[in-house]
């Protein structure tokens, strides 16, 4: 383009109006658009701190209010104000510690089975069946453990069917995927050379594994447990349909988690629908909101801190 | 010899507990579908209950779920896809990305009860929507909102630096970058992400209890501020609450629920294949 | 399964922006304005409280144990009304009263008085709070079809849901612990059942249920467990028994007294010692629709499904006998 020729100088004034106009609306239109990604961006923590905001408003007074004694007590029974959290903090702890003891073993073994065992068609086969059960919902999995896990337990000698330990059996199998496909991860990331050096030292498969695979994968080992445990503690429906739903904290021993229990998860969605707004009731329950909520971010927090340390090599995303 | 012998019982207990973790999923689907599948029939996927909902189809169920699925995607694709971007694109490695990670994957750890607790106080209660089909399209899509960014944003992230590289090399914006040379060929992966957490949040019960699940209701919803029954909670309620429930339509309901869902989560599984196959770089 | 931990790669190359496009992205600031003033939009379409002219469903919610009841009713009204719709919700007695005053139903269904917390929060909230009496039932205390107890006075009751008896042969039963099922707390028949029975009707009585009661979604809950479970108790409307699959146990008020089996008779006669009122609580006078129907409930029509369902039927306030 010449600038400098006599039809140009002539409309240089309304070409320059005009590229000045498209370059104001086209600049304020990025401007628009990067200014809502940027918006989006900061939504993830809006959001977590309108919710940790919410929940302390709506379950403040269960804390300030409620005299810390009577929040430990052990009887919960909220229709006479006795607002005892303890048998439902047993009781999540209880159920949750039964499904890591069950989960953590078979997850573990699995998740080495499929890296350092299985024959590819075994892979390509099971790996999408362990997302297929992360896929099934919880209700119908507590609708199963109702309809035929609980008889059988019954059947096992147990009071009744619908104990601490129905529970932990149902909740395993749902934290089995994560704490698989996380320890796969773990596994798949450590180098070759490790692997190689044990077994031109004339070390067996399982001698690789067990003495160098697994040690190196440690860290990772470590926070797919947490994350298991994390999915376990939260899960509401598969419990609140097999664990009986008692606020009681049985005699320790093994044979406790034979027992019912009540967890926090099931305690709110069992009892939140009858609330009349702004009752003490509805406080408390949203303040076991709050320790659920915490007890989750914990976990989590930890978890992160934890890949920052370890640092991950694996470079490519999940597709 | 003693090391061959380790290794080998080793291998066979290593293969038995993996088995004793695979072939209970065949079962749990398998049994299901067994139960389950004698209780499907035209009428029972297009019919609303009768006779205190022992009878009948589960129809209003199925569309509720439905209704509660798009909106779901409504409240939490944009949103998510822009968090995404702004995180592969945007973002620096500062304290405040960190942050907003620190947020993504708590969220994700969030009990989904939570979720609920927090749908009733804000949008149920404090936003005074009721107890909606729009109240639980948020909370449902607040829920899986961290899902949605992870994913895109891995998607993303698996786009080469070359394409960026080249098309800002011709002078392109950073957004025309985006929106023509990274977001189409990061499409595949992203549409994997939203289906996935799509069938999760179709699947969710606790979310939706108090923020829009209806026991019975005789007509369809009209609006989005009216309730609407859905299948988790359908299910939830008949193998609890309503006597003489034929098992057979328990089960059915609870097929037609996982059906839903894992067909999502294997619609997902191919795309993502297929795209990795057909890949060019 | 998404992986939140996986690394990530490094962040792209930052060029300085020109030139751009058109954005569809006013569109989402516009939809975020739209969802601040949605609840204008909702408040002007709902209809005045008291149904004149409704053009939504009328909202019934709460007890459990009138949840069939006014399902049977909802279905029958629908037969000879098809323009009025009744949407019916379970949740338990306190669901119900405290929906109504929250104002999100316009009739709530309850097994139990309302309590003087409600009454209370009702006073505050200005809330004019009526009670209607649908129905009367009795509840009954049943056991595993196996079990060879027959017959309990309500203090063997009282101290086996107290958590005082434990085993079923303090009361003449097999040797083995006893499992206690009941209804949440929520609902209407838990509370009826703790006042009325573990109480004895004593108000300074301040005994609750023992830790250990297995706390069950719904009466169905319970008589599924207790179909499969030997050493089950447990407590429920009349209208749910199924004596095919479970056992009623006779109740006698004292030790001397006469055990008594609960029926819709002995229920109307007052010889059954545990029958209570069902109720349905509006906020203020209903009118409208809403009347109509409360009406209709109310009538030989309404009540004939009563006594189809098991429970004892009222007809002008007084104890009626329907044939069965």
């Amino acid at each position: 383009m010449n600038l400098n020729s006599d039809s140009a100088r002539a409309t240089l004034p309304d070409r320059a109006e005009q590229a000045a106009r498209l370059i104001r609306a086209t600049k304020w239109d990025e401007f628009i658009i990067e200014n809502a990604v940027r918006l989006s961006g900061m939504s993830a923590i809006l959001i977590i701190g309108l919710i940790f905001f919410f929940l302390l408003r709506e379950g403040a007074p269960t804390f300030l209010d409620i005299p810390l004694r009577q929040l430990g007590g052990s009887r919960w029974y909220p229709i006479e104000g006795l607002w005892g959290l303890a048998p439902l903090l047993y009781g999540s702890i209880l159920v949750t510690l039964g499904a890591t003891v069950i989960a953590v073993p078979l997850g573990l073994t699995t998740a080495v089975y499929l890296g350092e065992f299985a024959p590819a068609w075994q892979r390509e086969l099971f790996k999408p069946l362990i997302e297929l059960l992360a896929g099934i919902p919880s209700i119908v999995l507590g609708f199963l453990g109702w309809v035929t896990l609980a008889p059988l337990v019954m059947r096992l000698g147990a009071p009744t069917g619908l104990t601490a330990f129905t529970g932990s059996l149902l909740l395993a199998y749902m934290a089995l995927p994560t704490i698989i496909s996380i320890t796969e991860d773990a596994l798949y990331a450590v180098p070759r050379e490790y692997r190689d050096g044990a077994l031109a030292l004339g070390a067996t498969q399982w001698q690789m594994v067990w003495r160098v695979a697994l040690p190196a994968a440690r860290s990772g080992i470590v926070i797919a447990i947490m994350l298991g445990i994390g999915r376990a503690i939260g899960e509401t429906m598969a419990v609140m349909m097999v664990t009986g739903n008692a606020a009681n904290i049985p005699e320790l021993g093994l044979g406790a988690f034979f027992q019912p229990v009540r967890t926090m998860t099931a305690t709110i969605a069992a009892e939140m629908g009858e609330v009349a707004q702004g009752s003490m009731h509805y406080h408390v329950l949203f303040g076991v909101g709050i320790v659920l909520f915490l007890i989750t971010f914990a976990i989590n927090s930890l978890a992160t801190k934890l890949v920052g340390a370890g640092g991950r090599r694996r470079g490519g995303g999940m597709l | 010899m003693r090391r061959q012998q380790t290794n080998l019982i080793a291998r066979w207990l290593i293969t038995a507990v993996a088995a004793l973790v695979i072939v209970p999923i065949f079962l749990v689907i398998g049994f299901i579908f067994y139960n389950g599948v004698g209780a499907l029939s035209w009428e029972f996927l297009t019919q609303p209950p009768r006779q205190g909902m022992t009878q009948g189809g589960i129809a209003p169920a199925i569309l509720g779920t439905i209704f509660l699925t798009l909106g779901t995607a409504i409240a939490a694709i944009p949103l998510g896809i822009g968090a995404a971007i702004y995180l592969a694109e945007y973002a620096g490695d500062n304290r405040l990305t960190r942050a907003i990670r620190l947020a993504i994957v708590n969220l994700a750890g969030i009990p989904s009860i939570v979720y609920g607790l927090f749908g009733l106080g804000m949008f149920v209660l404090f936003l005074d929507y009721g107890t909606s089909i729009l109240a639980g399209s948020l909370t449902l899509g607040l829920m899986t909102l961290p899902v949605v960014i992870s994913t895109a944003e891995e998607a993303i992230l698996a786009v080469p630096r070359e394409f960026r590289v080249v098309s800002l090399s011709l002078g392109a914006t950073r957004w025309q970058t985006i929106r023509h040379q990274v977001l189409p060929h990061a499409l595949p992966g992203i549409i994997t992400g939203v289906i996935l957490g799509l069938g999760r949040a179709a699947g969710e019960t606790a979310p939706i209890l108090f923020t829009v699940a209806a026991f019975y209701l005789p007509d369809l919803p009209r609006s989005i501020f009216d309730q609407t029954m859905a299948l988790p909670y359908h299910l939830y309620v008949i193998s609890t609450q309503v006597p003489g429930m034929p098992l057979s339509l328990q089960y059915g309901t609870a097929l037609v629920l996982m059906l839903i869902v894992l067909s999502m989560t294997i619609v997902a599984t191919i795309i993502r294949t297929a795209m990795r196959r057909r890949r060019e770089w | 399964m998404v992986n939140f931990y996986r690394g990530r790669r490094a962040a792209t190359p930052r060029l300085p922006d020109d030139s751009g496009k058109r954005s569809p992205l006013r569109a989402l600031l516009f939809l975020l304005a739209l969802l601040i003033l949605l609840p204008g939009c909702r408040a002007a379409r709902d209809a005045d409280q008291t149904g004149a002219g409704l053009d939504r469903a009328i909202q019934n919610k709460g007890s459990d144990t009138l949840v069939n009841l006014a399902l049977a009713w909802a279905e029958a009204y629908r037969e000879i009304e098809p323009t009025i719709s009744i949407a019916v919700t379970g949740g338990g007695s306190g669901t119900g009263i405290a929906s109504l005053l929250n104002g999100t139903v316009d009739l709530a269904n309850s097994s139990r008085d309302i309590s003087e917390n409600e009454k209370a929060t009702a006073a505050s909230l200005g809330i004019d709070i009526r009670e209607y009496v649908v129905a009367i039932d009795a509840l009954a205390v049943i056991v595993h079809l196996d079990n060879p107890v027959e017959e309990l006075t309500l203090a063997q009751i009282a101290d086996i849901y107290a958590g005082r008896i434990t085993n079923w042969r303090e009361v003449g039963g097999w040797d083995a612990p006893i499992i206690l099922l009941s209804r949440e707390t929520n609902s209407g028949t838990h509370v009826y059942f703790l006042e009325e029975v573990l109480r004895g009707g004593d108000r300074q009585n301040k005994d609750i249920f023992a830790p250990q009661t297995l706390l069950m979604p719904s009466s169905v809950g319970i008589t599924s467990e207790l179909r499969r479970n030997r050493n089950a108790i447990g407590y429920e409307g009349l209208g749910y028994v199924d004596l095919s699959h479970e056992k009623v146990v006779r109740v006698a008020a004292t030790a001397a007294g006469p055990y008594v089996p609960p029926s819709v008779a002995t229920a109307a006669s007052g010889e059954y010692p545990i029958a209570r009122e069902l109720y349905i609580y509006t906020a203020g006078e209903p009118t409208g629709e809403i009347a109509r129907y409360l009406e209709w409930v109310l009538s030989p029509v309404g009540q004939a499904i009563v006594a189809d369902l098991g429970f004892v039927p009222i007809v002008n306030g007084a104890f009626n006998e329907f044939e069965q």
